[in-house]
């Protein structure tokens, strides 16, 4: 077996390392564009914090390729893949054979236009380890830093680099941050934290343009910069599939064996799209978690497997300046605001007898029960409901239940 | 391979565990030093309510969801056993988010804890077993 992979990070991994478990002997060629060994894509803004540095931000240990028998060819970008004859093309000039191939491509920034944008010297994006290491290179403690963006990627950044500036305004069209895990009655908690760090925000607005050093806002207010941060969102890439010939939605369309619609090619990450197992509505999840485990998915499906991956649900655990936040699932049917207080806030969504989200802000403790509850879609029935919501236990559980977790193996 | 697990109705609540695991886990070789004045930080939990007791600790599930969530690679399984590497490890708590047992915790390092069945101290073997005075936790293959 010829298994190629297009990609090294979580979903990449997630492929080799299934592969491995039940084929030691197939050859596994893996390429991709980043010259880096893998690492830890999240890491980039604790890179800058001070908070880990470029050895321990590794994904997996040094010698990962070697004890995997993995050809790894990094800084290597696939431009083609020649489905029909099994054979994917590199930008060194190299054909290279495959019976199975895995796209984990991952996502890039998406840029909306905006005028005035080319004449910003100092752009960065915060995708990547170079992305991190270039922007690194422009802060000092007299910059003035602009970041487009009050999603994950954009606050992350902000976290990584306050200290080691003058100043760092975010300005997001929406009118909450965090607007894909934060519902308008949570997100003022963590912007008000935000802003105690020294953060400082504009909501509700965009740039409409950049002139000098100077972003003019939707809402007519001018911002002063030197820096600006692009973290507007991402894309799933998708193009090579697209080529190929897989059926390609907003990402690349895979079944829960991450199978793609043409033969022999599998997809896993960020540039697929999943079927949310909380909603049963199909969307792009862009999460590390899911990347991993739709990646492993495929590598059991490359060697003859069959158990794929059904259960990806959005998840998020995130700190910023000591405040922990766990989201889950999504917001839809009955909200239950569980706790309101200084140092928690707790919302559980509850639709057809099951949990279907959580938000959980300051207090996260075993907030994984909350979690498998919805991947599971267990009953709210079988169990004591009451108890659960006021913390995530296992007394709540029945007693047979209880036993199969505690007293036999898994 | 060996795993701790809970006989719920020999449990007596008495939290021996607790104690053990926080000693176990303390470096020092004076329990009393190790737990004098100090708030108990164990990576074992009893839940309890009316008659009912029982512990719970990291199950080393053989497909551990925790370790695959892992966004930075700090946890990883050796020897069948669920390792975090505290130096790599960030403090994120997505395997808080992942682990449907709850047996993750934050740690007062601002990092995550969790049970390696004692093969990450002096100890070797799992101390709570050793030190539950009913025989309601024990460490065996099943
Ligand atoms: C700052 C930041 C913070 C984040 N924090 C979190 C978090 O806390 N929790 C979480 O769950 N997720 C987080 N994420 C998202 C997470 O990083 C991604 O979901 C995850 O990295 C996806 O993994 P992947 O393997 O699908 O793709 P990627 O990590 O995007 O990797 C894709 C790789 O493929 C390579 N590639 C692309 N095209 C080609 C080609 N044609 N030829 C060769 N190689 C190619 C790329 O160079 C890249 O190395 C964060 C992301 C960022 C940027």
């Amino acid at each position: 077996m010829n298994y190629v992979i297009i990609g090294n990070s979580a979903a990449a991994i997630g492929c080799v390392e299934a592969l491995r478990s039940s084929d030691p002997a197939g050859i596994i060629t893996l390429i991709s564009s980043e010259p880096h060994h893998t690492y830890s894509r999240p890491l980039i803004s604790y890179l800058l914090q001070g908070k880990t540095d470029e050895e321990r931000m590794k994904y997996r240990p040094d010698d990962f390729y070697q004890t995997n028998h993995v050809c790894a060819k990094l800084g290597c970008t696939v431009t083609k893949i020649d489905a029909k004859n099994q054979k994917v093309m590199t930008d060194s000039g190299e054909t290279i054979a495959y019976s199975k191939l895995l796209i984990a491509t991952g996502s890039r920034p998406f840029v909306p236009p905006m005028e005035g944008l080319e004449t910003v010297k100092k752009q960065f994006h915060f995708m990547t380890l170079d992305d991190a290491k270039a922007l690194e290179k422009a802060l000092g403690p007299d910059q003035k830093v602009l970041i487009v963006g009050a999603g994950l990627i954009g606050l992350k950044c902000a976290e990584g680099i306050l200290h080691r500036v003058q100043s760092v305004h975010v300005v997001d069209l929406a009118d909450r941050i965090l607007p894909s895990i934060l519902d308008a009655e949570a997100a003022p908690r963590v912007q008000k934290h935000l802003e105690e760090a020294g953060v400082s925000f504009t909501l509700g607005a965009s740039v409409k343009k950049f002139k000098a050093n100077e972003a003019h806002l939707t809402n007519g207010e001018k911002v002063p910069f030197d820096i600006v941060v692009l973290a507007v969102g991402v894309r799933p890439n998708v193009e090579l599939a697209k080529e190929a010939g897989c059926a390609v939605g907003r990402g690349i369309v895979v079944d829960e064996n991450s199978k793609t619609t043409v033969a022999n090619i599998y997809a896993a990450g960020d540039c697929t799209e999943t079927v949310n197992a909380a909603t049963g509505k199909t969307q792009v999840m862009a999460l590390l978690p899911n990347a991993y485990l739709q990646g492993e998915a495929a590598g059991r499906a490359m060697t003859g497997g069959r158990d794929g991956f059904s259960t990806a649900i959005p998840e998020n655990a995130i700190g910023f300046f000591g405040l922990h936040l766990i989201t889950a699932g999504n917001y839809e049917g009955e909200a239950d605001l569980v706790e309101d207080t200084e140092t928690c806030y707790k919302k559980l969504f509850v639709k057809d007898g099951r949990l279907v989200g959580y938000m959980l802000i300051g207090d996260v403790h075993r907030a994984g029960i909350y979690t498998d509850l919805i991947r599971k879609k267990t009953p709210l029935a079988s169990l004591d409901y009451d108890m659960l919501r006021k913390e995530p236990q296992l007394l709540a559980f029945s007693r047979t239940a209880r036993d199969a977790m505690l007293a036999k193996s898994h | 391979m060996k795993r701790i697990y809970v006989n719920e109705d020999w449990c007596l609540g008495c939290h021996l565990c607790e104690y053990y695991c926080t000693f176990a886990n303390s470096g020092l070789e004076s329990m009393a030093y190790a737990l004098k004045g100090k708030p108990l930080s164990p990576r074992i939990q009893v839940e309890e309510e009316g008659e009912i007791h029982f512990a719970v600790s990291c199950r080393h599930c053989d497909n551990p969801v925790c370790v695959k969530s892992c966004i930075t690679g700090a946890l990883s399984v050796e020897d069948n056993v669920i390792h975090c590497d505290t130096n790599k490890c960030v403090g994120c708590y997505t395997c808080i988010m992942a682990c449907p047992y709850g047996c993750i915790m934050p740690a007062t390092s601002g990092v995550i804890q969790k049970c390696e069945l004692c093969t990450n101290n002096a100890h070797q073997k799992p101390l709570c077993v050793q030190g539950c005075p009913n025989e309601a936790i024990v460490f065996e293959e099943r």
